[in-house]
């Protein structure tokens, strides 16, 4: 989050052909006449395309795109703090904070990142990561927990998010989510509800791959617009 | 206590496929056609009887709720907003209905839409939730795929289900905010009346509903609602995602029935108190917005609408925020300050100015440097602040101050005392700063 624009600015911006294709089926899931509607979706893919950070040509362009006043369009980035107006290390690193995650001991998770990537809001000098703190994620009973771009990483203790940012650092791919093995929101240890077989006499499937995978930002931007996500009309 | 065969939510934990084939042989999409069927006020009505009430923090009837919706159209459509902005600290379960059960709650919009003779509806979703966000979109392209919803469905109602993100403003889960945050501009509240039934989305008729309630609607029509009524009490009645976190050892969540006792939730499905029941020192029960209650009014507190109420708290969300004897409440409480501080849209002056002149006064009473009549200064302007803003937002900034000052005032005067013996720092920031 920030809300000054970027001191150094690059010339000019435009979306890839793949973004371009991509955000006219956003547009269309609005009616006619309410594309500003489409705002969001927008800044976020050009901010996924650019690396992380969003500069002034960006926010131009996607003014003119859906008709809106400039003003219109950096009234939200500074509204929103998910936008950035200033670059952010490869590895954009968000620790909760709030309440749940201050109990589980996200004082230390913030310890750690500036042990290891240095100040907040600072890119380290690799360039490789960055670290803020934000508001609730809505992760509380994996607390305490940290966004990485895309991911969530959850039940952090200081030894292994430690070990997550040294993997990153080494270029590995590491899997989100909870870091202490549980499954997802389930208590430690199993659950001890929805033991009943029955329940599942008819569906033999097991746990989804999760949403683990490449966790490079960049990545999201390739990703083929939902086949669906076309207008109504 | 809540049994297998009675949950709605049977992959809360992600043990099976989210994806449709599993979702059916779990029970979704079954029967869909034939509720649709029955009819728009039938549906109203059984949804009416089941006594559901609203599952994102207020607590309004739903049934109630989607009446107030017109019957006939003016030329205006009418739409159903889902409220996904899972935004409230001490809550995460509408993030895992996505995640591992989202054709429930595709289902239930196709019903609640239904209900309300709408066509289209828009999820809006926080934006932090990048996976969750993913795994819905591929579940609703299933949906589409198997003609279970677009148009010339085979349910027979004509519904398009658009998945629409924010980008980082707990304001945006107020209905009225988030409907300007799906009109593309910043996320401040309206004010209401028109209310958004009469004038919503776009300036037609809407109706904003929570993930979870929209999730529970096709359970209710498949089992009827006098199953789900016979759950829970008067009033009270269904079923209830609730979240353990903070100082216990297996937080979680857990599906139960409404009024199940606080202690249960925390010994049965939290694994009990962080170093036993007797270290435990005070519940948020209902995610932060709610005052919090002392360790001797949490025992056998049932959890649901009225009793909290009755204790001077709230069931919000069902996010229960435990806290052992080792917390700093005022630290605990300054710091929720400083959420609602960060999270204020800053369109009111009382929460804009208020929210921060709270926070800044508590950081103080953290380390004990204010006066013991600062105190009652900090609760006459929680009582500035409620009550007299556009949203509720105000409202729940103040209530978790109230809620300290109600039960631990003894732990900010002993601080305060504790600190009058140390020497004065150099500079004592005044409260109005």
């Amino acid at each position: 989050m920030s809300v000054r624009l970027a001191v150094e600015q690059p010339e000019g911006f435009a979306f890839t052909p793949a973004n371009l294709e991509w955000a006219k089926t956003q547009i269309k899931k609005y009616p006619e006449g309410r594309q500003a509607s489409a705002v969001l979706s927008l800044l976020w893919r050009a901010q996924e395309q650019i690396g992380g950070w969003l500069p002034e040509p960006a926010l131009r362009y996607i003014a003119d795109m859906l008709d809106m006043a400039y003003i219109r369009v950096y009234e939200l980035v500074t509204f929103y703090t998910m936008f950035n107006l200033v670059p952010v290390g490869r590895y954009y690193v968000q620790v909760c904070g709030t309440t749940p995650c201050m109990l589980g001991g996200a004082e230390d998770i913030k310890d750690a990142c500036r042990k290891h990537i240095g100040e907040k809001d600072h890119v380290s000098d690799d360039g490789m990561f960055s670290w803020t703190e934000v508001e609730c994620l809505g992760a509380c009973v994996n607390a305490p927990m940290a966004q990485i771009n895309k991911y969530y990483y959850e039940d952090l203790t200081p030894k292994n998010f430690e070990s997550i940012l040294k993997r990153l650092r080494a270029g590995e791919d590491v899997e989100p989510g909870p870091q202490d093995g549980r499954q997802t929101s389930a208590p430690a240890g199993g659950p001890n509800t929805l033991t009943d077989p029955a329940l599942y006499a008819n569906d033999p499937s097991g746990p989804e791959p999760g949403s683990a995978g490449t966790t490079v930002m960049a990545s999201e931007a390739k990703r083929p617009a939902s086949k669906h996500e076309k207008g109504p009309r | 206590m809540l049994q297998d065969k009675d949950r709605i939510y049977k992959n809360l934990y992600g043990q099976h496929s989210w994806k449709l084939k599993a979702a059916r042989a779990r029970g979704a999409w079954d029967g869909t056609k034939e509720m649709i069927a029955r009819g728009h006020d039938a549906i109203n009505d059984e949804v009416k009887a089941s006594g559901l009430r609203g599952r994102g923090g207020a607590g309004f009837p739903t049934g109630l709720k989607w009446s107030f919706m017109p019957k006939q159209s003016d030329g205006r459509p009418s739409y159903l907003a889902v409220n996904a902005d899972e935004s409230e600290p001490g809550t995460c379960k509408d993030r895992d209905i996505m995640r591992h059960d989202p054709h429930l709650l595709i289902e239930g919009a196709l019903l609640a839409a239904f209900a309300m003779r709408a066509h289209t509806s828009y999820i809006y979703i926080r934006g932090e939730f990048i996976a969750e966000r993913e795994i819905l979109q591929a579940a609703i392209d299933e949906a589409y795929d198997a003609k279970l919803i677009g148009k010339n469905n085979i349910n027979g109602w004509d519904f398009e289900l658009y998945v629409h993100h924010g980008a980082g403003a707990y304001i945006c889960g107020e209905e009225t905010a988030l409907l300007e945050s799906l009109e593309g501009k910043k996320g401040q509240p309206r004010l209401k009346p028109p209310f958004p039934a009469n004038c919503g989305l776009y300036g037609a008729p809407t109706t904003v509903n929570n993930v979870e309630t929209i999730s529970s609607v096709p359970d209710i029509l498949r089992r009827g609602a006098t199953w789900y009524a016979s759950l829970g009490r008067p009033n009270n009645t269904g079923i209830k995602l609730y979240c353990i976190s903070g100082h216990v050892n297996t937080p979680c969540v857990v599906e139960e029935e409404m009024g199940v006792p606080l202690r249960e939730l925390i010994d049965h499905y939290g694994g009990g108190v962080r170093g036993g029941w007797d270290n435990l020192l005070a519940v948020i029960p209902g995610g932060s917005s709610v005052p919090c209650i002392p360790a001797s009014e949490a025992n056998d507190l049932p959890m649901d609408f009225d009793s909290l109420k009755a204790v001077n708290t709230a069931l919000g969300t069902g996010g229960v925020i435990v806290m052992d004897k080792s917390t700093d409440m005022i630290a605990a409480i300054a710091r929720l300050s400083y959420f609602y501080k960060h999270e204020s849209c800053g369109q009111c002056t009382p929460c804009r100015e208020g929210t921060g002149w709270m926070w800044r006064v508590l950081e103080r009473m953290v380390k004990g440097e204010a006066e013991k009549s600062e105190i009652d200064m900090l609760l006459d302007v929680t009582h500035q602040v409620e009550g007299h803003t556009i949203c509720a937002l105000g409202d729940a900034a103040a209530w978790p101050v109230q809620g300290l000052i109600r039960h631990f005032r003894h732990v900010i005067e002993e601080r305060i005392d504790a600190q009058a013996t140390k020497p004065i720092p150099a500079s004592v920031p005044v409260a109005a700063e």
